[in-house]
């Protein structure tokens, strides 16, 4: 797992707050930036795909471990 | 991206109803998007400061019922007076377990995010709402308003 600059606990939170709070998150950072997301929501897997393409930030990293989902997004 | 634009009419007044508007609002101006939504006829009850939204099992057959009530009530009962309060008091207790927001966390979002909230004036006339009933930011029009700003929109939905 790579490096990240903040993290964002979104888990116990269903569709759309796991994005709307990563939205947040990212406001916060700079270019360049991590933000790593925890989620239980099994919709977030296809959501920060597409919140990743329409936004231009980048999903470095999505994986599963034990019902988490574990998301890396480097800030455009 | 900065330049997409989705406009929504959102013509219900119920608990259920009231979310597509607000979950597809803000989450496109999490998007990037810039979002109109125009309230109309029962709609106007998502602007209300005091939010006092139903769901009622009254015609609304795609309803789960909990505790297989569907199966010992006929349609009837579910007409029963306080029927579609306990309902009510049930589908928000759901949503909470589930770590769905309410719908004044999503409409605070909304706020937060500049989508931008219209009334429906000839509604509010006929119904003879006052001004003052209704959140702060929301900005009063009609047909043609929506439709000015609909009609260099990417995506319109009617809910």
């Amino acid at each position: 797992m790579a490096d990240f600059d903040q993290e964002l606990d979104a888990r116990g939170l269903n569709c759309p707050l796991p994005i709307l709070r990563a939205k947040k998150a990212l406001n916060e950072l700079t270019g360049g930036q991590v933000l790593r997301v925890i989620a239980t929501d099994p919709g977030s897997v296809k959501d920060f795909e597409a919140f990743a393409k329409q936004t231009g930030n980048e999903l470095m990293e999505s994986t599963e471990e034990s019902g988490e989902f574990r998301f890396l997004i480097k800030k455009a | 991206m900065a330049d997409k634009k989705m406009a929504i009419i959102a013509t219900k007044g119920t608990l259920d109803w009231a979310y597509p508007p607000f979950i597809l609002a803000s989450t496109a101006a999490a998007l990037g998007y810039d979002v109109e939504i125009f309230f109309t006829f029962y709609g106007l009850q998502l602007l209300k400061k005091k939010l006092n939204l139903k769901v009622s099992p009254l015609g609304n057959p795609g309803m789960p019922m909990p505790m297989a009530m569907d199966k010992w009530f006929p349609v009837l009962g579910t007409a029963i007076p306080g029927m579609e309060s306990i309902m009510t008091m049930m589908m928000k207790q759901k949503m909470k377990s589930k770590g769905v927001a309410s719908i004044e966390e999503l409409r605070g979002l909304c706020q937060e995010a500049d989508v931008k909230m219209i009334g429906c004036q000839m509604t509010v006339d006929l119904f003879e709402f006052k001004p003052s009933e209704f959140i702060e930011g929301v900005e009063f029009g009609g047909a043609s308003t929506f439709l000015a700003f609909a009609g260099d929109s990417d995506i319109t939905l009617y809910i």
